[in-house]
Order: C-alpha cells, then structure tokens, then sequence
C-alpha cells in the first residue's frame, strides 16, 4: 500500500492502452463562492462542488463517473472540458496543460474532448436545422469546406441511427431518443479523441436506452474514443466502464477496474450505494442482504470533518470524524479512502 | 378468493384534441386485492398517470371521453358523482402523485398543509389534528417531527418531501394507495429508503398499493402482480415470477432485455427493441407493437385481447405467437441478461 501524497501518484488506468493516460487529472478544485449583502458582496462561504480530485484516463478506454445528484460529476466534467474556469488544479490533455489556457487555444482543444449532455430537449437550439446544429461547429473548426458540409452531416447522421434525408429538419421533430443522437452526431462531427458524456441515456426510456449505450459502444470501437461516462444509474455504468470513479460531496472515494469495484467493494458508501440499486430479477433481490443508509447527503457547503460519509457510515468511529482518509492503493489499480476499509476476502 | 377491492375492467380513456383523438388509455383491465402490491410498468407515454388518474375521477373533462368500469369495494366509479368521488379519495383511496413539489404548497408550512388535510375529511380540533399530523410523521419515518411541522416544502431534502407526501396521503387511513412514480426523482439510496417505507407501512396498515414506475427494478423489489403497459393497453399481467421468468409478450422480452444489471457483469451487447413507440392518435391496427415486433406473422394485423394464452392461471397477455413459439423467441429475444434461462427449469 502506498498512500497518495501530495505529488503522488494519480490513480491510473487498467491499462487498456498502452500509450498511457490521455486525461490528466490533479487535486482539481471548483468552489462556487456563496455570497451575500446588499451593497458590497461579501463572501460568506463556498459550495465545494468539487474538492481535490484526482484521476487519469488511458486512450481507449472507459471511466466510468458515479454519485448521487450534487456530489459534483457534472462540475468535474465542466472543469475538465474547461466550460467553468476551475479553482485550482491541473487538467492534461495527450500531455498538454489545459487549465488557464486562453479562448482560443481551449476551443481547439475543446474540439478533442467533446461533450454530451443529459437533457436532448435542453442542449440543441430549438430554432436551427439539424444540418446547422452538426454541421456549424465543424465549420468553425475547420473541419469541413461550406461545399461538402451536406454530405458530411448526412454520413454522421447514418452513423448516429439517423435517416439522412432528415438533416433539414428542426430538433422537435424528433424523439427524445433521436435527439440524443443528434447531440452525439454533433459531437462526432469534431472528430474528437475523448469524449464525456453527462448522464448521456438518464432521460431516455429503457428500451432507447439500449439503443443508444450500443451506439457509443459501436463508436467507440470504430472511432477508437475514449470516454467519460458520469451517471447516477449504476447498472447502466456497470454495462459500459472499464473502470469506475465513485463520488461523494466533492471527493473521488473509490476508483478502481469495474469488476473489483462492484464485485469486491472498499469503501462503505460505495458497497451501501451498490446494494441500493434496485436489481430486475426477483429472486436475486430477494437473496441479497440490502445495505439501507440513514439520513440525507449533508451540504456541500459545509461538508463533515474527517471522511465526508462519517455521518452516514455503518462503520465509522472517532477518527473518521476528525482525519481526512487518503486515497489509497489496494493493489491491482484499486484505490479508495476509508479508515476502516472493507473486508476483500 | 374473496372479491377484489379495486377491479378495472376495459378502461378507456380518450382525450379530443387539435390533433385528433389521443387514446392514452385504450384497454386496462385489473384487479387487486386487500394488502396488494400490484405494480404497473411501461415507458413514458404509455398511459400509466392516466389510468390511475381516472381511478380517482381525475381525468374527467369535457375532452375526455372515459369508458369501462372501476368498482372500489363494490362501487362503480365511473358512475359515481364528483361528491361521491371526494369521498372515496378522502377515505378509501390516496394517492401519491409524479411530482411532488407540485403537490405540496411552497408558501405553507408543512404541519399547516398536514393539519388542513386532516380536517378536510375528519371533523377534529386544530389540537388533536396537530398532535395526529406529528403522529404520521413519525409513522413515515421523519425525525424531529415537532420541528419538521415549521418548516416550508423547499427546506427539505426530496427525500423528505416525499416522505411528507406520504403522511398526506396517510391522513384518511386509505383501503389504496397509489403511487405514481414516488422514487422516480430520488437518489437510490433515498429510493431504498422510501420503497422501505411503503413496504412497512403496507405491512402495518394492511393497505393495498399501486405502484407505478418505469423500473422493471422497483417492480422486482417490491410488487406482488405486475402490469406492463404498452402504448394504452395492458399488454401482459400475472405475478412477478410469471411476469419475470415466463414472459409471454415481446415487448416485455424487450424491457427485460434491454436492462442493464448492477449485479452481473457487461454483456457482449444489450438487446435493443428497435424504432420508437406508436403515437397514441393512430396507433396502428391490430397489436399496438407489431411495427417493433421482431416476431411480427399475418395475424398480428387483428387486434389480440388480453387474456390467458400460454402462461398459467392469472397470466395473461396480448400477443398472438403460439406458446411453443414464444418459449423458443423469447429465449432469443433476451441475451440471457434476466433469468429467462431460469425459467425453463420449474419455480423453486
Ligand atoms: N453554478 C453553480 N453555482 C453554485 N453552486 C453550484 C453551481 N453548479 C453546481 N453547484 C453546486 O455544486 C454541487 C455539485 O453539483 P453538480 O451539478 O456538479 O452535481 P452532480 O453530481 O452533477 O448532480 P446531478 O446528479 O444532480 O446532476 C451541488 O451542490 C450544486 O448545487
Ligand atoms: N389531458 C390530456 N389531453 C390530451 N392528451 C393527454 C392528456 N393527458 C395525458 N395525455 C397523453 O396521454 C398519454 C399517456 O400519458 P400518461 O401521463 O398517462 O403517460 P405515463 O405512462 O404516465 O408516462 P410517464 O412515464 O412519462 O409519466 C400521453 O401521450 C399524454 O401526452
Ligand atoms: S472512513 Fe470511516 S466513515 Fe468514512 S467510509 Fe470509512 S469507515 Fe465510513
Ligand atoms: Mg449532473
Ligand atoms: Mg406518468
């Protein structure tokens, strides 16, 4: 066991790619300051959405991101792809700083790591044409000539599922599982290396979920991405990651390969959250012993000294209330932070 | 088998609009016992809100045009007067509905809004009225309720509010409850928390319960019968061991298929059920599901019933497939990821 010092080690891939890591991630911090008064503004406080984060993502692979709403997948996906500046903190891409860079500089970028967002309905402009929605990002990378940008939106739509004779068409007219394949075209189109995707399938019924976990599968293996998959639905995560990152309040407290996180969990709250999700066979549900947690995630803003989950813990005692655990390697890539790691007999 | 408490035969409900006739629900039969849970699944759209809305008279309105019968302890419900109806909700039936905060008042405090429920239907003093709303938070599990009763719906968790949704609809001692999606916005570990709830205080009050959701997980969890929905209609209904190991309906292959496990490892690949669910102003004829139905033959242009086909007593679905046929299909049909496998051996 090695703990993770303050230049430590980031917790690294499973080595699904032998280039190593494409994505850099350092005690990366985002606190939204919480401010109050009427004339002057003063700080009273920060929401500490995301608080020291560490990871790394190898090209190739899957990471999959997990949490319950508000421990903070969204603003660690935004500080990474730069939409909100971070606090503090590093974020490297193929090698290259990308946290402080200028405007310019951050859209080519932004151009390999592309985004795909939860709401269908919310993220593409009701009032432009598919052919625009896809093809105008591309035009304004560079991507493709004015003249071919027909037929090259119309490929991507055939690769989404799509019919191409649909590409003048406006976002309404489609379903809530087309639009989401609309978005993954449109973030297709910049030919990106990685690509993040914020709870890509949580608005869609089950049946177009499948649908379109298999697509970014497909994708995947034609275009060789790299993906990070943030999700509340475990199952769905467990489908589609090479390796999961568990969030609570801010912090990573379990990251590791996907079978050893779900089969053979070390932090309470990851066994507890595993052991929440409702399984769709009776009798396998009726054979497992459910871990019910008390009480209610406590504010970000003023998140529990010591390990955050002390509050909530089955397992918790005096020093988990006063000393922040480490991240620490349980061997084979398996990291989690919790002074009374679990039993992996 | 004494009679059921709530029995719906052949519900139809049709909505006239600018765009022609939206038939959300068009053939929902059930039935459900004293201290029943039955669950009713389908994806969104398929009429679930809407079938259990008109249980409670909550659908009528000049476009809508309700058909089939609903009789609650032997009363027909359809039939009845808005007075008789309030009645029933205030006494034989509560609901708990999609959204919660749309249910509570922002502007009220919660013990206000639980003691306002609690005289609504009971003729009690503001006293004993406050000391029952108390009690029924406890009863729901909220800690401090003499504090709790101050305080507005947006200074609790949602989790909480649910909870306080709940004791609302406990205020009248139900025979029913139905929830329409209770966990739907909720964490998971929130979700085990209240579907604890509701198993308990089914268990304590002995009441029956509908629980509505689009988780074939939840229903797994917690239902004794299960109804699954497909663009209006019950498409099948038999208990959860029917339902899960000896499906009889494509579209329920489908669903099962399509899951994704916490427990089990990734498959190579999920199955898909292919193309989008009909529109409910055309639907097309005969099987609502033919133009998804990888098994589709000639006689599915004719509209099936629900009845018993190849299941067991109280199984019944609508798909035309002989039963040979659907044992070898469905196997097929879903990648293994559910215990079709399972189900060729007899139920333990
Ligand atoms: N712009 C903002 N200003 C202030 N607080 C914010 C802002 N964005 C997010 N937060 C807060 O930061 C925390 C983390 O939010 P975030 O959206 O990252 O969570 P999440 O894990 O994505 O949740 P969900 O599963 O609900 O999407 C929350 O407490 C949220 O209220
Ligand atoms: N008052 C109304 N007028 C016209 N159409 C309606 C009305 N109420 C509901 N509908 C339509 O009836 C259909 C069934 O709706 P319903 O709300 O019952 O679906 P649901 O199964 O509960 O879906 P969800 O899972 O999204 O809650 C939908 O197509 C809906 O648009
Ligand atoms: S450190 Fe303590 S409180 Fe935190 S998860 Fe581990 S046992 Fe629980
Ligand atoms: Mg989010
Ligand atoms: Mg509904």
């Amino acid at each position: 066991m090695s703990s993770l010092a303050e230049s430590g080690p980031v917790p690294a891939g499973a080595g699904v790619g032998a280039e190593g890591p494409i994505l850099v991630v350092e005690r990366l911090v985002k606190h939204f300051p919480i401010k109050a008064g009427i004339l002057i503004d003063r700080q009273i406080g920060a929401v500490r959405a995301v608080d020291d984060v560490s990871f790394s993502v190898d090209r190739g692979e899957t990471l999959g991101l997990v949490g319950e709403s508000g421990c903070g997948k969204s603003t660690l996906a935004r500080s990474i792809l730069q939409l909100i500046a971070p606090t503090s903190g590093s974020v490297r891409f193929e090698g290259r700083e990308v946290a402080g860079l200028g405007r310019r500089a951050a859209r080519e970028l932004r151009a390999d790591m592309q985004m795909v967002f939860q709401d269908p309905y919310a993220s593409l402009n009701p009032r432009k044409r598919i052919a625009q929605i896809i093809g105008d990002p591309m035009l304004l990378h560079g991507i493709v000539e004015r003249g071919e940008v027909k037929a090259v939106v119309q490929d991507l739509l055939e690769t989404v599922g799509l019919n191409p004779e649909h590409y003048n068409r406006f976002p309404h007219e489609f379903s809530g599982g087309q639009r989401q394949r609309i978005g993954i075209a449109r973030a297709l189109g910049l030919r990106p290396k990685l690509i993040i995707a914020d709870e890509p399938v949580s608005a869609l019924d089950v049946s177009i979920q499948a649908q379109i976990i298999n697509l970014l599968e497909d994708l995947q293996e034609e275009y060789r991405l790299t993906y990070v998959f943030v999700a509340h639905d475990l199952s769905v995560v467990r489908h589609v990651a090479d390796r999961i990152a568990v969030m609570y309040l801010g912090k990573i407290v379990e990251i590791g390969p996907a079978e050893a996180v779900y089969d053979t969990p070390i932090h309470p709250y990851t066994e507890a959250l595993l052991s929440a999700v409702p399984i769709p066979d009776p009798r396998a549900n009726a054979a497992r012993r459910q871990i019910v947690l008390e009480g209610d995630v406590p504010s970000p803003a003023d998140p529990p000294a010591g390990c955050r989950f002390h509050t909530r813990c089955p397992r918790a005692t005096d020093v988990c209330s006063t000393g922040e655990p480490l991240l620490i390697d349980h061997g084979g890539g398996h990291h989690a932070a919790c002074h009374h790691p679990l039993d992996r007999a | 088998m004494s009679a059921p408490l709530l029995e719906i035969d052949d519900l139809r409900v049709h909505f006239s609009t600018d765009e022609g006739v939206v038939r959300a629900v068009d053939g929902v039969s059930l039935e459900i016992a004293e201290g029943e849970m039955l669950g009713i699944v389908g994806e969104s759209g398929s009429g679930k809100s809407v079938a259990s809305l008109t249980v409670l008279g909550l659908t009528r309105a000049a476009n809508a045009e309700i058909t089939g019968q609903i009789s609650f302890e032997g009363q027909d419900l359809t039939a009845m007067d808005d007075e008789g109806l309030r009645r029933i909700r205030g006494n034989g039936i509560a609901m708990i509905f999609q959204d919660p905060l749309s249910a509570l008042h922002p502007f009220y405090r919660v013990g206000n809004q639980l003691v306002e429920a609690i005289q609504v239907h009971r003729d009690v003093g503001d006293a004993d009225a406050r000391a029952r709303a108390v009690e029924l938070l406890e009863l729901v599990g909220i800690p401090d309720p003499g504090r709790r009763m101050g305080e507005y719906p947006h200074e609790l968790s949602g989790g909480m509010r649910q909870r306080v949704m709940i004791a609302m609809a406990l205020t009248n001692d139900p025979r029913l409850l139905i929830a329409d999606e209770p966990t739907t916005a909720l964490d998971v570990t929130t979700q085990a928390q209240i579907l604890r709830l509701i198993e308990r205080l089914r268990r304590e009050l002995g009441m029956a319960v509908i629980m509505i959701t689009h988780d074939l997980g939840v229903i797994a969890e917690v239902a004794d019968r299960v109804m699954v929905m497909y663009a209006g209609e019950a498409v099948e209904a038999g208990t959860l061991e029917q339902i899960f190991y000896d499906p009889q309906h494509p579209y329920t292959w489908g669903l099962l298929g399509s899951l994704t496990r916490v427990d089990q490892p990734r498959l190579a690949r999920l199955a898909q059920i292919a193309g989008q669910p009909p529109s409910l102003i055309n639907p097309p004829g005969g099987c609502h599901f033919r133009d998804r139905c990888p098994h589709e033959f000639a006689k599915c242009t004719e509209h099936p019933d629900l009845e018993r086909r190849g299941g067991d007593a109280g199984h019944r679905d609508r798909c035309w497939l002989a039963p040979d046929r659907k044992r070898e299909a469905r196997v097929i049909a879903s990648t293994g990821a559910i215990g079709l496998e399972a189900a060729k051996e007899p139920a333990s």
